[in-house]
């Protein structure tokens, strides 16, 4: 049976999630940003020397480099980032085992639906609440084969030659503007390492949430796939409503060798009022295989691309993404292929759906170097318009180079119709159920990607979405 | 008005949406339960767009007249009331839902059927799929497919009939269902719309056709003539075969006669 026909009715709404527990962190840095702050980020990690200089190098870079003006609107940010907490450590110590937990965080954990995806047996989970990993297990199995499934801080701290070694190699802090700040003053994330060779069979899941008001977020994740090796990250995140600007600013570097596999999927549903500005790169080298599966809900703006840089023979790459923007909302995604090597072929797959006054672009990159022989690549964008006052453009940008390269764009724009509702309502559904149908609908073809949970709750949050929106 | 009718259609106007064009110039048609009615007529003359206002298109405003459905009156319902109250509409260009599998679509409309809290058994309505699929000779497969998504004339048309199976209807009105099917699946279709009354000897049948080769699986009670929005002629089985024989040539001819008296009368 298709996963969105499956259980409806988990109570996945939005307002369930808009919870947020009595904070409990321990310490916290100023408002704001400045050498101080990044220091105290530092020494509170007990940082080696090289990273302390790394983050104050990025700083300048950070400052030195000017707002873009392209893009989502960005005008009001430079004064909510001057009320930011960029450091909050909940709690002074990992936590290694469930009941360690304290009650108010595990009970958030638990609305989350942790412990029941651990029955699930959905592989190691890490936590990660406010700006650090609380919790964090990992199968036993994959302990004994080498896999690595830390934060990022214990990354650091554990394995320094392995992290030091391709930390910002991705992307580097003069990358843009937000990865420069991310890398001054980063805190929480992932770091993994899978060696040569191994598959694994269930996910990698990570969950996490920003808890606290006025709190930015700087997850920093880095994924090593070694050669041959197989394996599949999730990340989904959702955040309480809260009244004033938030702001989120990721950066996740993966690195793929020879022959490896590696998909990255992610479901975020940011709050309304979420700057949600994220760099993502893989780096791909011969014959293997990266995938990101990215949906966007929520949030004020979202700018995000990932992207796949297939350096190898035969690299292959593929981005899939889903946008969903409503009232007030600008969700500015869509995908980066670069082809540096011969016999690369990738593909976007980008679908967006607009709702009220809500605006989603589509921004894509495919830039074939010359040297990329019989470089293949094609980008699918389709935009669903629900009410005549939603918005949704397409920037496309391809620079070829290479004299033998076959590189497809497809774009198609469509809008919820009469007839189609008529149809539908024929059959007894409400307008509101007509149109949930047709978005979900329209959707599905990357949706069926989603492992059931998230499809199930995208689905949710879909019907939610469509309640009011008739007339 | 009788409440013996099912479906009492009066003196119905209706003209197209945001345009001056009337279509429907004052229908009258009764139908009782279990009674099959069928309308034929030529191109234009308004059938099909009888089917779409009583099920309630925005493409079409009533402009003046009455319709009874089920002893309440249907013309201040939305399309989804009608639906459950009993009515169904067989498309004659049913309409493309990408990415909707048949299955999840008609899970949707029985949930669509029941109160909140209570909920369709997923088991049950497989079973069900499944029984009334073979009834249509249907490929179970069938209903993994997205509905009508690159369905062929005849798919759309049987994708029609097994809704109609699934939901089952207190009437069914058969928008020209017979066009764009060859032989075979016109007498599968047939079967089915046999059973389905058979299983529910009350279900009434409003039937838009232009041709008689229908008529000879599915056995019309009443058979009306419309022409330029009016029904210019009812009677039994023999008028269907009266027009098979004879065309509409002498309606036409009637009508344009009786527009130039209206004509001289006003003048």
């Amino acid at each position: 049976m298709p996963q969105n026909e499956l259980v409806e009715g988990l109570g996945l709404d939005e307002y369930q999630y808009g919870f947020s527990d009595d904070e409990a962190h321990v310490y916290r840095t100023k408002p704001g940003l400045s050498e101080e702050v990044v220091r105290q980020i530092s020494k509170h990690k007990e940082e080696p020397e090289w990273m302390l200089e790394f983050r104050l190098k990025a700083l300048k870079i950070y400052e030195s480099k000017p707002m873009p003006t392209w893009g989502g609107d960005l005008s009001h940010l430079e004064a909510t980032l001057d009320e930011i907490y960029f450091y909050v450590k909940p709690q002074d110590q990992m936590e290694r085992s469930w009941d360690d937990v304290p009650d108010n965080i595990k009970n958030t954990f638990e609305r989350l639906g942790i412990p029941e995806a651990e029955q699930k047996l959905l592989a190691g989970v890490g936590a990660q609440y406010e700006s650090e990993m609380v919790y964090h297990s990992l199968k036993e199995e994959w302990a004994s084969q080498g896999v690595i499934f830390d934060s990022i801080e214990d990354g650091l701290k554990n394995h320094p030659d392995l992290f030091r070694e391709h930390f910002a190699t991705v992307i580097p802090a003069a990358d843009n503007k937000f990865a420069a700040l991310n890398s001054a003053v980063w805190s929480g994330g992932s770091f993994v390492y899978i060696p040569k060779g191994v598959e694994l069979k269930t996910p990698l899941q990570a969950y996490f949430r920003v808890n606290q008001e006025r709190m930015g977020q700087f997850e920093r994740t880095l994924i090593i796939m070694d050669e041959g090796a197989q394996a599949h990250y999730i990340e989904g995140c959702t955040a309480p409503v809260y009244s004033t600007d938030s702001f989120h600013s990721g950066v996740i570097e993966i690195i793929l060798k020879k022959d490896s596999r590696f998909r990255y999927t992610t479901i975020q549903n940011w709050s309304n009022n979420m700057y949600n500005l994220v760099t993502q790169r893989a780096v791909v080298n011969e014959n293997a295989t990266m995938e990101w599966l990215d949906g966007n809900l929520g949030s004020k703006l979202t700018m995000k691309y990932p992207s796949c840089y297939l350096v190898g023979e035969g690299a292959h790459g593929d981005i899939m993404s889903i946008a969903y923007a409503s009232d007030g909302q600008h969700q500015d995604t869509g995908g980066k292929v670069v082809h540096v090597a011969p016999n690369t072929t990738s593909s976007i797959t980008s679908k967006s759906v607009s709702k009220g006054h809500g605006r989603s672009s589509y921004r894509g990159l495919c830039k074939v170097y010359d040297g990329a022989h019989n470089a293949r690549s094609n980008v699918e964008c389709d935009a669903l318009l629900i009410n005549s006052t939603s918005r949704t453009d397409t920037y496309p940008y391809i620079e070829i180079e290479g004299k033998q390269a076959t590189v497809g764009h497809e774009a198609t724009v469509s809008k919820i119709g009469d007839t189609q509702l008529f149809y539908l309502m024929s059959r007894g559904l409400t307008k509101e159920e007509a149109m949930a149908l047709i978005v979900r609908g329209f959707i599905e073809p990357i949706a069926k990607e989603l492992p059931l949970e998230y499809a199930v709750e995208l689905n949710r949050l879909i019907e939610l979405e469509m309640e009011g929106s008739v007339g | 008005m009788s409440d013996t009718h099912i479906l009492t259609i009066t003196d119905l106007h209706a003209k197209v949406t945001d345009e001056d064009l009337e279509i429907l110039k004052g229908v009258d048609i009764e139908i009782r339960p279990g009674e099959i009615h069928t309308i034929m007529g030529p191109n234009g003359s308004g059938k099909s767009t009888l089917a779409k206002v009583l099920a309630g298109h925005p493409e079409y405003e009533v402009t003046s007249g009455d319709v009874v459905f089920e002893g309440q009156p249907l013309l201040g319902l939305e399309p989804n009331e009608r639906a459950l109250a009993g009515m169904f509409l067989a498309f004659q260009y049913p309409t493309e839902i990408p990415g909707v599998s048949i299955a999840n679509f008609l899970r949707t409309a029985l949930q669509a059927r029941l109160g909140d809290g209570e909920e369709v058994d997923l088991f049950d309505f497989q079973d069900e799929l499944l029984d009334r699929m073979k009834l249509l000779d249907m490929d179970p497969t069938f209903a993994e497919r997205p509905v009508n998504d690159g369905f062929s004339g005849g798919e759309k048309k049987r994708n029609e009939i097994l809704q109609m199976a699934v939901l089952r209807p207190s009437l069914a009105l058969m928008d020209e269902t017979d066009s764009g099917l060859d032989i075979d699946a016109l007498q599968i279709v047939a079967h089915g719309v046999n059973t389905l009354r058979e299983e529910n000897p009350k279900m009434a049948i409003l039937l838009i056709t232009h041709y008689q080769r229908l008529l000879n699986y599915i056995q019309p009670d009443v058979v009306h003539v419309m022409v330029a929005g009016r029904i210019v002629r009812s009677g039994g089985p023999e008028v269907a075969i009266a027009l098979e024989e004879q065309g509409y040539a002498d309606w036409k001819v009637q009508e344009e006669e009786e527009e130039e008296q209206e004509e001289v009368v006003t003048a």
